[in-house]
């Protein structure tokens, strides 16, 4: 099992090294630089900044060297903990990013939990009593949670919020306690916060979980060794739990790897709506003003979140299922 | 059996009476079983026989109340002589309440036919087998590890203290029915109803398995109702015999009454059907064998790799094929027999290039004359040998494309081959279902509108599109009902007078190698153990492992009893040579 742990690690490290390359490559793909993108803005207001200023800007930046170069240092930078500067926003990377992925991992974890608190029962209902009324109006449900952009949701439950319940719903704390530390009041604030966001987030994946359990549910129902529990004398439910409902799981167990890059990639448009202090939004900005290192440094994490949480549901699918444990 | 023991009603422990058991409601409901009655006698053995469809495992499924939905028992009486000697009517209890839980797999208890699917593939045998011991007893989990180990050294699992902690795709498939047999008796039940338990497994297994409910049966006082399609498995154990057809029983009588004394044409048709099948069908034939040979297999060898697993552990080189030689003569029949895993299917793939070969040639003499090595041969050259050696598979409903016509199945070799278009084309399908029986109608309809000896029928049709030398027929006839297989075995004899062909009939079944073969090779572990006439390894075979395999075949007297006095082959204690019994 360890064996198995250490290799798949060791397997992922070339996998994050080629990632961060292509991530680098691909961020530079759109013609011009940070500092073209800075021109245009300040051209925009007016103001012409002259060639020679331009130059010295590229050259401060670091710009002007051929980018093999430029991803060199910032490799080198990352290994000893340096993530590089923002241009646009004149602060280390780290210190714009780091709350934000804090923040944006329990959004997703929360979300995560709620997909599968809800996805679990109403797929296993809809599976066991298939055809009936309770799973035409799941599968509606669902259907239409699929349909409904995030971003709709999120306009249509701040307003929701806002006239019926009078609860604040943008941002993911109450301003006072911005930039403060971690208290137990802002925890609490911030939990007040959470439950817009994370239905929005969760709705759309449960929809598509329940589909996935009840389908592989129906397929283990009629198996011969659920009529052989049943032969056994077992309770109907003992009997679902058991057998079938724990080998349908496997796909539940594998959504946690794709799961994660998902709800970031989805988070993007609801966090700017809602206004969150998730990666998403600075993604979004760092990637329009082609600020290199911000945008590499995001997209590297939510690269590297992803091949954690891949890991981990095969860790947790070699626990739950020995056919995978033995074999290959 | 004395048939007085049928009216000392204190003897009946499982009395069925008028039981219908139907799918669905209305004018469209399928009568899966109509109206049967019968009693099972303590500690005898009833064999329910019947084919396919014929509401025999519905009726098994009836009595504890497990009938998969929409099936539902409409009306008749399940009495259950049990705690209670006045009986219980079972069919009247509510299929999930606590009554019939108590009763299923405490006092009536069930085998399957797959004991692979029919064990939960993620939990371990112990964790099984303890469950149906922690379900009905009042034992603590300890208690019921150790009558867990026990059970399985009952049931003759080696190193059962080991065994029990393993999965039950480590177990081979006969170890695997016998951990359902021991799940079965965990709680010492009166009545074990057993679901053609042996149908998946080899014949040497399958005698095993047969000698081993038999056996426990002895000791434990168990009624046993004995499902099966198997009119040899029932004239070995059977006290009393249930014929069933379209949901209804033709006939019941005991063992003796129906295989001699039997009335219903039906019952003589299926006791027919096999007894046909422990005579040569060739004997009686044209000999169509030559004396020239069509192929020379020359120490073909096939090994699959040593491979590591994900966890890092080691499996050692396979070796599927080892070191074959066989000669194949042109218009004679070769059978090869095995155990599966022996290699007889690998071999028939490596014949045909499906599979290549790891060593050794196959040298096979064309139409024209030429001679082609087969294990080597070139795109081009296996192009034209694949027209002249042709397959016919085991399964009727897997090998066929579900979303082509007949005639685009059995025109489909037609058009690879570039050899008919348009009319001609359509006029060559109809001649070549016509000669496998299927009117020329057949062509325009799918599949699934045929039963599976017709399927077969298509299979055969294809395979003789391209006018071929030899077929290969892999267990072509192991998934058909007993009375098709027959028939399905006379076409193809007849085929091979009108064509000229020779077959190789790779197969597990003793009785149809038999009826078919000249010659036959028998396998085992990957090497030719022994070949030689048909007549002659079937009926004085000198190797000690077909020896075993013949004695392991069930006949069809129920005074033989052969498989109790079968002759039984361990390779590492009888070494290859040794012979006598």
């Amino acid at each position: 099992m360890l064996n198995y742990i250490f290799k798949r690690l060791l397997s992922a490290i070339p996998f994050v090294i080629m990632v961060s390359m292509t991530v680098f490559v691909l961020i530079q793909l759109p013609p011009g630089d940070y500092v073209d993108s800075w021109a245009a803005q300040q051209a925009q207001s007016g103001e012409t900044p002259d060639p020679a200023t331009l130059a010295d800007m590229r050259h401060q930046f670091g710009l002007d060297r051929p980018m093999i170069v430029q991803y060199g240092s910032w490799i080198a930078g990352m290994v000893q903990g340096d993530f590089g500067r923002s241009f646009a926003k004149n602060a280390q990377v780290t210190e714009l990013v780091g709350e934000r992925i804090g923040l944006t991992l329990i959004l997703s974890v929360a979300s995560l939990m709620l997909t599968w608190m809800l996805a679990l029962p109403i797929g296993i209902y809809s599976a066991v009593c298939r055809y009936s009324l309770g799973d035409y109006i799941f599968t509606l449900l669902g259907f239409v949670g699929l349909a409904i952009p995030h971003f709709l949701l999120a306009l249509v439950m701040m307003y929701v919020g806002v006239k019926y319940f009078g609860h604040d719903v943008t941002g993911l704390m109450s301003a006072q306690y911005e930039g403060q530390p971690w208290t137990w009041a802002k925890w609490m604030d911030l939990c007040s916060h959470l439950w817009i966001p994370m239905i929005i987030l969760g709705l759309g994946s449960t929809a598509s979980l329940i589909r996935i359990l009840r389908a592989n549910l129906i397929d283990q129902l009629y198996m011969p060794y659920v009529v052989t529990a049943r032969a056994k004398g077992l309770s109907e439910v003992k009997l679902l739990c058991k057998y079938p409902v724990r080998i349908a799981l496997n796909p539940f167990v594998s959504t946690i790897g794709w799961i994660l890059p998902n709800l970031i990639s989805g988070a993007v448009i609801v966090s700017i709506v809602l206004n969150l202090n998730t990666v998403g939004p600075v993604l979004y900005e760092a990637l329009m003003s082609q600020d290199i290192y911000l945008s590499g440094t995001i997209l590297l994490v939510v690269c590297a979140l992803t091949v954690v949480g891949t890991l981990l549901s095969d860790i947790l699918l070699v626990i739950l299922d020995p056919r995978i444990r033995f074999e290959q | 059996m004395d048939t007085s023991v049928k009216k000392q009603t204190g003897d009946v422990v499982l009395d069925v009476r008028n039981l219908k058991t139907y799918f669905g409601t209305g004018d469209k409901a399928v009568h899966a079983v109509d109206d049967i009655s019968f009693k099972i006698m303590r500690g005898k053995t009833l064999c329910i026989v019947g084919e396919s469809g014929s509401g025999k495992s519905v009726t098994a499924r009836s009595i504890l109340q497990i009938v998969d939905p929409p099936g539902k028992i409409v009306s008749g009486e399940v009495i259950y002589y049990g705690k209670d000697p006045a009986g219980q009517d079972l069919a009247k209890l509510n299929d999930r309440g606590k009554e019939i839980r108590s009763i299923r797999g405490h006092e009536i208890s069930m085998i399957f036919q797959e004991p692979m699917t029919s064990l939960s593939p993620i939990h371990t045998i112990g964790n099984q087998i303890c469950e149906a011991i922690l379900l009905h007893q009042n034992v603590d989990k300890e208690e019921a590890r150790n009558r867990a180990i026990e059970l399985l050294r009952r049931v003759e699992i080696p190193n059962p203290g080991v065994a029990i902690d393993k999965y039950t795709f480590e177990y081979s498939g006969g170890m695997r029915q016998r951990a359902m047999i021991a799940m079965a008796l965990a709680c010492n039940p009166k009545i074990l109803i057993a679901d053609e338990p042996t149908t998946a497994l080899d014949v040497t297994t399958q005698a095993e398995i047969l000698a081993l409910i038999k056996e426990l049966q002895e000791s434990y006082g168990m009624a046993v109702l004995f499902i099966t399609h198997d009119m040899g498995v029932v004239a070995e154990i059977a006290d009393e015999i249930g014929v069933m057809r379209n949901g209804q029983m033709v006939e019941f009588g005991t063992a003796e009454q129906i295989f001699y004394e039997a009335k219903n044409p039906y019952t003589l048709e299926l006791i027919d059907s096999v007894r046909k099948l422990e005579n040569s069908a060739r004997a009686v034939r044209k000999n169509t064998a030559t004396e020239r040979k069509i192929m020379e297999i020359r120490n073909v060898s096939k090994i699959y790799p040593a491979r590591s697993t994900f966890m890092g552990k080691t499996n050692p080189p396979f070796k599927a094929l080892d070191n074959v030689s066989l000669d194949v003569y042109e218009g004679e029949n070769l059978g090869i027999v095995g155990e599966s895993g022996s290699g007889k299917t690998t071999l028939g793939n490596c014949v045909i290039r499906v599979l290549s070969c790891s060593g050794g040639e196959v040298l096979y003499r064309m139409g024209d004359g030429r001679i082609a090595d087969l294990a080597k041969a070139g795109q081009h050259e296996l192009r034209q040998v694949h027209r002249e050696i042709r397959m016919v598979f085991q399964d009727p409903f897997a090998s066929l494309n579900p979303r082509m016509t007949v005639g685009q199945i059995v025109g489909e070799p037609l058009l690879v081959g570039k050899t008919h278009t348009g009319a001609a084309l359509r006029k060559r399908v109809e001649e070549l279902l016509g000669m496998v029986g299927l009117p020329g109608e057949a062509a325009e309809r799918y599949p699934h509108a045929f039963s599976g000896g017709q399927r077969q029928r298509i299979g055969i049709a294809r395979a003789l599109a391209l006018n071929p030398r030899v077929i290969i027929a892999d267990e072509a006839t192991s998934a058909l009902d007993v009375t098709l297989r027959s028939q399905v075995l006379d076409l193809l004899l007849d085929l091979q007078e009108t064509m000229n062909l020779t077959f190789i009939l790779v197969s597990h079944d003793i009785g149809v190698i038999r009826y078919f073969c000249d010659r036959v090779a028998v396998m085992y572990k990957g090497q030719i153990v022994e070949h030689g006439p048909a007549m002659k390894i079937c009926s004085e075979p000198d190797h000690p492992y077909t020896k075993a395999l013949i004695s392991a075949v069930p006949g069809t007297h129920p005074r033989d009893k052969r498989i109790v006095n079968r002759h039984r082959y361990n390779a590492e204690t009888e070494g290859v040579k040794m012979g006598g019994n």
